[in-house]
């Protein structure tokens, strides 16, 4: 796996990973009228909530089925039967997304099994739908919970079979590194090919950040289980990052939908590929306002390359975005001294880093040890690494998830033409409001213990 | 049901609530009370021991389980330290799959060393969570071994998820504290003036407001539980000579231990406010004074709290007209909830509504008399009653918590953040001007005029609608 360090230590500090089931999460409150709910104990949902809260600033929809000790050694079909019951009661969604959790896949009940007979026993809940997601904590990321979840979603939404094409209906799936404003921008490009995304999961429309008329329980925008029903009548699937490569892939089987994953959109090239492909499938020139926006960016590239050049940058997130961030900087000049994942995934392969470890964001704090602090000009990670890039005296700019120190990260855009110049502008003023000046020396002559039993310790396994 | 174990727990002569309980209710217990699924909010036992044991500052909080347990978690609440940051960092021995299966006791014994040798610790804590639980770690074992082996203490908090709720979480944290910390160290000097503060978690470093005043008394913290707190002084706790529990319930089950254990009294008192600062200094002064403590410790209180409220008042003069009468609608968990609202009536500020979720009756009884027959005592409200009673112009502002800020938000009313994710500090007598400097902030913004303007174009739709 490109020569990824595995950490090999028991004890994770400073952990980078989240729950593959917060991320499940998150990508089912981009449907509309949604709850997703955690089948787990109360605290599964209850801190998988205020992390939400915290980095969104929105309310956020989450429910738990509340597994007791008992109700776990015993099976927790009952509790979810209530769960679903009550949920559509006094929520009335269009849509339940269940997450497992740790807890309920180590006593591994049949959920699905089980969902079926519940069904059978509540003929009210025809017009509800139900997802189940297999996100257990002790396998991934957010990456992977959200994956699965969108996964599971169109298993239990698109109809199999290929049934007829609408020539002017794509299908876009985004990744969990897309913000609400990356995947509205996104949306504002294909529409201005003539063409009509249906957006899996669209968190746009959810999590935007909307002042509404009156409270709703549920999510409030998002995408239809409607337009879910009609994904397979697409021309064409668009997949933004590679985590989102299984869900393509299951659209083709089951619908005989083709697919492109694009593993990123930030950068002129990697948006370029994407416009071509636009070009291809909808037959329409690019349009004028798009097409003056690329020769924007490509002036910015030219009077920023000069300060991103030579710069040099540790960068910490999911795989995604690590590919993201690290291809356009590459691109500019600069150098990605080291970058660090929470899990090993095929996407590593591709991020352009002279040091990749799979591990948490004490390991970043000791690879920017260990290349000397002044070397390295530019931490980019989640809020987490604050207190790091604070010790080192070398800025941060915050990026993947959890942001809960500024505002406006459901807003930042960095995909497209213009969210790349956005982005180079802001990495370029990083640097030049630090000016030539040597880095603080308050770091250097501080020494960090170093991390004991590096040979001590079994390797932990790569997620 | 809880384990008979649990059972003991639910049984607190020293807690208002229990008592008032029958017997059968007193067998249900407390933290473990059946929740609904799909209906639930709120903590599990897990986040509620580490919320009580982690403001230990200088200790490790090592967490045994998959990563939703830590990673989603560390590093969120604002619990304040003058020193050590090590209780920041987020510990966890993140089982995957292949530790679950092998079992995660070898995982979590090189997770201590590893601990204990990188940062030293003068303790670590080990947090069992959900599924080492249902596996059947031996937890205690490997803390034991490890304890012995590294020469630390090393200990085990039995307090998983699914056990019970947050409140029960914070139980099971002071039993540990009282079955293994308290006890095992002693103070170098101790004073006649030592005393304990429980409950107190220096959430925005409220610690800080109170500990000057009783700095000028002469009067020692011997151990903080847990605020700002220090391992050796929180094991030093059975030399104090009085308790205070702040605000409190799910810790009286520890102050009651120390009385039992160690013969020292305790009481339960309030930093919030003018009124309850000057009883809770009263009553310390009393206490010691019994105990030992100089003979006039009572006078040099009550001339502390003479020139602080004079203090306090002045400082307060320029606020009162904006806040005089304005309606306040509070939602906490309830247990402190009595002690705010003398706060505010001292504002001059009315209360037009509480929840009482965990008051016991006593509480509500009080809550009552401070509020006043025609406001509100209410239980748990779903975001939508909330959300319409906002709308409906029932209250000038919201006090809540985090997890409730957006429906006030969203109904364009001020809201002010009164749990554990708050900027400010609002204790003692420097609290209260804060708390009114923040109220006063929040109703007289003039964002609230700006953002309930109509849009432009429902000014034109208007007219149109109304010309047929």
């Amino acid at each position: 796996m490109n020569g990824a360090l595995l950490a090999t230590k028991a004890c994770a500090v400073k952990p980078l990973k989240v729950s593959p089931a917060l991320g499940g999460a998150l990508a089912f409150l981009g449907l509309d009228r949604a709850l997703p709910l955690l089948h787990g104990s109360q605290g599964c949902t209850a801190f998988a909530v205020v992390l939400a809260v915290r980095h969104f600033r929105e309310a956020i929809p989450l429910q738990t089925t509340a597994m007791s000790e008992i109700n776990t050694i015993l099976g927790g079909a009952d509790n979810l039967e209530q769960a679903i019951e009550n949920i559509f009661k006094r929520a009335a969604p269009a849509v339940i997304g269940i997450c497992s959790t740790a807890l309920t896949e180590t006593r591994d009940d049949d959920i699905v099994g089980d969902l079926k007979l519940m069904r059978e026993r509540h003929p009210d809940w025809d017009d509800l739908a139900v997802v189940y997601a297999r996100t257990p904590d002790f396998l991934g990321s957010l990456e992977q919970g959200w994956g699965a979840a969108v996964e599971a979603t169109i298993r239990a939404l698109v109809p199999p079979g290929s049934g007829r094409k609408r020539l002017r209906q794509v299908n876009l799936l985004t990744g969990s590194h897309l913000t609400p404003g990356d995947v509205e921008a996104i949306a504002e490009t294909i529409t201005a090919f003539g063409l009509t995304p249906i957006i899996l999961p669209d968190i746009s429309g959810s999590l935007d950040g909307h002042v509404a008329d009156a409270h709703v329980p549920t999510t409030l925008g998002g995408t239809t289980i409607d337009a879910i029903r009609r994904m397979g009548h697409s021309v064409l699937t668009l997949a933004v990052g590679d985590h989102m490569r299984g869900a393509a892939a299951l659209l083709e089987d089951r619908c005989g939908v083709p697919f492109r994953v694009f593993d990123r959109l930030t950068g002129l090239a990697a948006f370029d590929g994407f416009v071509a492909e636009l070009i291809a499938v909808s037959g329409a020139k690019a349009p004028e306002h798009l097409q003056r926006q690329r020769s924007r960016l490509v002036d910015a590239m030219l009077d920023s390359h000069g300060t991103l050049g030579n710069r040099t940058l540790a960068l910490a997130g999911e795989g995604d975005m690590l590919v993201a961030m690290g291809r356009f900087v590459t691109e500019l000049g600069a150098r990605v001294a080291v970058a660090v994942a929470p899990c090993a995934t095929p996407a590593l392969a591709h991020v352009p880093a002279e040091r990749i470890i799979v591990g948490d964001l004490d390991d970043l704090e000791q690879a920017i040890a260990a290349a000397g602090t002044d070397s390295i000009e530019l931490i980019v990670a989640n809020s987490h690494a604050a207190e790091i890039a604070h010790f080192f005296d070398i800025p941060l700019m915050r990026a993947g998830f959890p942001i809960f120190d500024r505002l406006g990260a459901g807003h930042q855009v960095t995909v497209g033409y213009e969210g790349s110049r956005t982005l180079l502008f802001a990495l370029a003023n990083t640097f030049i409001a630090r000016g030539h000046a040597p880095a603080a020396t308050a770091a250097s002559g501080a020494t960090l213990p170093p991390f004991m039993g590096e040979t001590d310790h079994a390797p932990a396994s790569s997620c | 049901m809880p384990t008979p174990s649990a059972a003991n727990l639910f049984n607190e002569p020293g807690c208002a609530v229990n008592q008032a309980k029958g017997d059968k209710q007193r067998k249900v217990g407390c933290g473990a009370r059946t929740l609904t699924p799909g209906a639930a909010a709120g903590g599990c036992a897990f986040d509620g021991a580490k919320i009580a044991l982690q403001p230990i500052a200088d200790a490790a909080h090592l967490v045994h389980g998959p990563i939703a347990c830590e990673g989603n978690s560390w590093d969120s609440r604002h619990a304040l330290s003058s020193g050590p940051q090590l209780f920041r960092t987020g510990l966890t021995t993140d089982l995957s799959e292949l530790d679950i299966i092998h079992g995660g006791e070898k995982k979590l014994y090189r997770a201590i060393k590893q601990i204990v040798e990188r940062f030293r610790p003068p303790a670590v804590f080990v947090y069992v969570t959900c599924v080492p639980a249902l596996i059947g770690d031996d937890v205690e074992a490997v803390c034991t071994a490890a304890a012995e082996r590294f020469a630390t203490p090393v200990i085990p908090v039995v307090a998983p998820g699914f056990v019970g709720s947050k409140s029960l979480g914070n139980k099971l944290a002071g039993r540990v504290l009282l079955e293994r910390v308290i006890g095992t160290r002693e103070p170098d000097v101790p004073t006649p003036c030592d005393i304990n503060l429980i409950g107190e978690y220096n959430v925005a470093g409220e610690l800080w407001q109170v500990k000057p005043l009783l700095d000028r008394l002469g009067i020692r913290i011997l151990a903080s539980i847990t605020g700002d707190g220090r391992y050796h002084d929180v094991a030093c706790a059975h030399r104090a000579r009085v308790s205070m529990v702040v605000c409190s319930q799910a810790m009286v089950a520890l102050a009651r231990g120390l009385q039992e254990r160690y013969d020292i009294p305790f009481f339960e008192g309030s930093f919030y406010g003018i009124g309850n600062t000057g009883a809770a200094l009263r009553q310390l002064a009393r206490f010691l004074t019994a105990a030992g403590a100089p003979a006039d410790l009572e006078a040099r209180t009550e001339a502390l709290i003479k020139a602080e409220e004079a203090r306090a008042t002045r400082a307060l003069a320029p606020y009162q007209r904006a806040l005089k009468d304005k309606r306040v609608l509070l939602y906490t968990g309830g247990v402190k909830s009595w002690s705010v609202i003398s706060a505010l009536h001292e504002l001059g500020m009315t209360v037009v509504g509480t929840s009482v979720r965990k008051s016991t009756d006593d509480d509500q009884a009080r809550i009552r008399e401070l509020i006043g027959e025609e406001a509100m005592l209410f239980g748990q409200v779903p975001a939508k009653e909330m959300d319409r009673r906002l709308r409906a112009g029932e209250a000038d502002i919201l006090m809540s918590g985090g997890r409730t800020q957006f429906v006030a938000l969203k109904a364009r009313v001020p809201w002010l953040d009164i749990n554990q994710e708050r900027e400010d500090a609002y204790a003692g007598y420097g609290g209260i001007v804060n708390l009114a400097r923040r109220l006063h902030g929040a109703l007289t913004n003039p964002v609230w005029a700006e953002v309930r303007r109509p849009a432009p174009w429902a000014a034109t739709e208007a007219p149109l609608e109304a010309a047929p």
